[in-house]
């Protein structure tokens, strides 16, 4: 037996850090009071604060990897980390009141959300089949206990069902791929992997195909890409607005990491297969999100045939396989990721006891009520529709020419066609917040909680100050593919 | 030879019992019948050196999976009379996938690579070789990330499985241990005082 070498626990600090408050939260959670819930609260945003602190102390100016090379931390790794925490934090800000008010305030929920965000840093930082497999179901459990966490709501514990049944099966694919993969290399190394790809090409190429296409499968599966986007409508609608708004935000970053490491990291030699994959389903998501979404009336349904979308666009930004084009799929997903956070952050303020905010209609009359609030949605419309001077339209601008750079000229046409058709959608919810007048008595209303309102301003404002400036983030994602 | 033996053995009481499992009529003993599997299944792995999973098997799923499977067995009404409904119906499509699945294993093991020609000969590991010994070298060192993210994943089964399924109904009555304590005799107690004479049925 070779000896074992003590493997550097440095780079895994963050990961550290945040176990351990998990840990503490969990026990201090237990003595306290149904009033005093709001330290809990206090302390999940904490451990958040402290492992973005933590991040940043260890973050290494080229990359280093650790634990036999199963955990590597580079440029991408930290500034995808720093994004999955700082988002989770306002996820957790922007809930409490919807929590309070369905009386679901409970500790256990933040446990939930910072153990699925400890699944998400370590699917950011795996490089190792096991280590990123390992880090997705923990992402996922605690997922599907949040979607059922109310549990007097019929419809959220359908989701929670359908969810699990669903994703279940995706990591069954997801794990076959991976299996195939070992058979034939020998290896779940991602680095080593890399190494043997080429050599085993020549000898068994039909193997190495069919184990790709279930790696796809089971990526685009938790990215929610058609035709695996089932899930995503009933899942959102189902879920509570909370967790939809911790849903639709924060995984795309992992998902989108998930992709970079097995696709890219280990198996960039058959890019000439995979990005024919993906070409089929970009488009097919760019097309069905967009046109489906015209029909709906259900705000959150809506919102969740735009993610399918914008997935279509994160997934045009990585098929190119070049490092622009990566860089920008990177800037993609990290804006969409800030601009959904703000349409479902202004979503959870209409929501009150006793009453649950989900249909377009019910945002009619927002401005008259409201202003501040339904400017700051119409921002995130118009990001998320591509106008500028939102940050939406530098994120598709920049993919886009990752595109065109490739001369897949026909593609970039094809997605600005369903970019426009999507406009549609994401003006009416404009127009029904400024001229649709709503019922009498039936106003908007919202809670003054100015924490959330400073917050939510900010994160809305931040769409345009990096529209403006977009090269401050921008600068960090092609510094993390170069 | 005597190798060959105790496998076709116990791979014959195997397959029996398997068959057994999904044509008994009695689900009680379906279930004892899976544990026999279980076992039989067990000691071909211990004839292939596996002597760590075959123990964890006996442990893991005899000793703890299949008897809370039987106790939820026991507390489920099953009515078998409607769970046979459609066999018949459904009896030429399940033939079919049989021998599709049948078809396929065929090809695989008389393919060229599966086949028993191409695939070596395992060479037999020493009289004191301990896999539960190499599966402990590795797991603690080389895979204790891994090791510690299970752990966490098992940490938020636990909590997600409370947090779902505790709660206080207001209905639900409870014993409240100080007040029976505190509890005195003139609480509970009282002594009545009658003539025995008057007491005439």
């Amino acid at each position: 037996m070779s000896e074992f070498i003590q493997p550097n626990l440095l780079p895994a600090l963050p990961e550290i850090v945040m176990l351990a408050m998990i840990c503490l939260v969990l026990v201090v959670d237990l003595f306290l009071p149904q009033e005093k819930r709001g330290f809990t609260l206090l302390l999940s945003v904490a451990t958040l604060v402290l492992t973005i602190i933590a991040i940043v102390a260890v973050a290494p100016s080229d990359s280093i990897s650790s634990f036999g090379g199963s955990f590597v931390l580079d440029q991408m790794a930290v500034v995808l980390k720093i994004a999955t925490c700082g988002l989770s934090i306002l996820v957790f800000i922007y809930s409490r009141d919807y929590l309070i008010d369905h009386d679901i305030y409970k500790g256990e929920y933040y446990v939930l959300g910072l153990c699925a965000t400890l699944g998400m840093m370590i699917m950011i930082s795996g490089h190792s089949f096991l280590l990123i497999y390992l880090g997705l179901e923990l992402l996922s459990l605690s997922l599907y206990a949040m979607i059922a966490f109310n549990r007097n709501s019929a419809i959220a514990s359908e989701a929670a069902m359908k969810y699990f049944v669903l994703g279940a099966m995706a990591s069954g694919l997801l794990l076959y791929g991976i299996s195939i993969f070992y058979g034939i290399t020998g290896t779940l190394n991602i680095e080593q992997l890399a190494g043997v790809v080429p050599q085993t090409m020549k000898e068994n190429p039909v193997a190495l195909s069919f184990a790709l296409t279930f790696i796809v499968v089971g990526i685009s599966f938790k990215l929610g890409a058609v035709p695996f986007h089932m899930w995503v409508p009933d899942i959102y609608q189902g879920a509570p607005t909370s967790v939809t708004l911790f849903i639709g935000t924060v995984p795309k970053i992992a998902g989108f990491a998930m992709a970079i490491r097995l696709l890219v990291d280990g198996l960039s030699d058959l890019q000439a297969e995979w990005s024919q994959m993906l070409i089929v389903l970009a488009v097919a998501s760019l097309a069905i999100g967009n046109i489906i979404a015209i029909a709906q009336t259900n705000f959150k349904r809506l919102l969740a045939y735009s993610t399918i979308s914008h997935i279509g666009f994160i997934l045009l930004g990585i098929l190119p396989g070049t490092d622009t084009g990566f860089a920008a799929a990177m800037f993609y997903t990290i804006v969409y990721a800030i601009t959904s956070s703000v349409a479902f952050g202004v979503l959870l303020l209409l929501n009150r006891k006793g009453f649950e905010a989900e249909n377009i209609n019910d945002l009619s009359g927002l401005n008259e009520s409201n202003p501040w609030i339904a400017a700051l949605l119409a921002i995130a419309m118009l990001s998320m529709a591509g106008v500028p001077p939102t940050v939406g339209f530098y994120a598709k601008l920049s993919v886009l020419q990752a595109v065109i750079q490739v001369d897949m000229v026909w593609l970039a046409v094809i997605a600005v066609l369903f970019t426009v058709i999507g406009l549609f959608y994401y003006l009416r919810v404009i127009k029904v917040m400024y001229f649709d007048k709503p019922e009498p008595d039936q106003l908007p209303t919202i809670k003054q909680s100015l924490d959330v309102k400073i917050l939510l301003s900010a994160n809305g404002l931040s769409l345009i100050g990096l529209g403006i400036f977009p090269s401050a983030l921008m600068g960090y994602c092609i510094l993390a593919f170069s | 030879m005597i190798e060959a033996f105790i496998f076709y053995l116990f791979a014959s009481l195997t397959v029996a019992s398997a068959t057994t499992v999904v044509t008994v009529r009695n689900p009680i003993h379906a279930a004892l019948f899976l544990v026999l599997t279980f076992f039989t299944s067990a000691v071909i792995w211990m004839t292939l050196e596996a002597e760590f999973l075959a123990i964890i098997l006996v442990l893991v799923y005899v000793g703890a999976v299949m008897v809370l499977f039987l106790f939820v067995v026991m507390m489920l009404d099953i009515n078998i009379a409607r769970m046979r409904e459609g066999f018949v119906q459904y009896l030429p499509l399940g033939i079919g996938v049989a021998l599709v699945m049948l078809a396929l294993m065929l090809s695989v093991v008389t393919g060229d690579i599966f086949s028993s020609e191409a695939m070596l000969e395992p060479i037999p590991k020493a009289a004191d070789y301990s896999n539960t010994k190499a599966l402990g070298g590795v797991l603690y060192t080389e895979y204790v990330f891994a090791f510690e993210i299970a752990a966490v994943i098992l940490l938020v089964a636990i909590v997600a499985a409370i947090s779902l399924t505790m709660r206080k109904r207001p209905k639900t009555k409870y014993q409240s241990p100080p007040d029976q304590i505190k509890v005195r005799k003139a609480d509970r107690l009282r002594i009545v005082k009658m003539r025995s004479s008057n007491f005439e049925p």
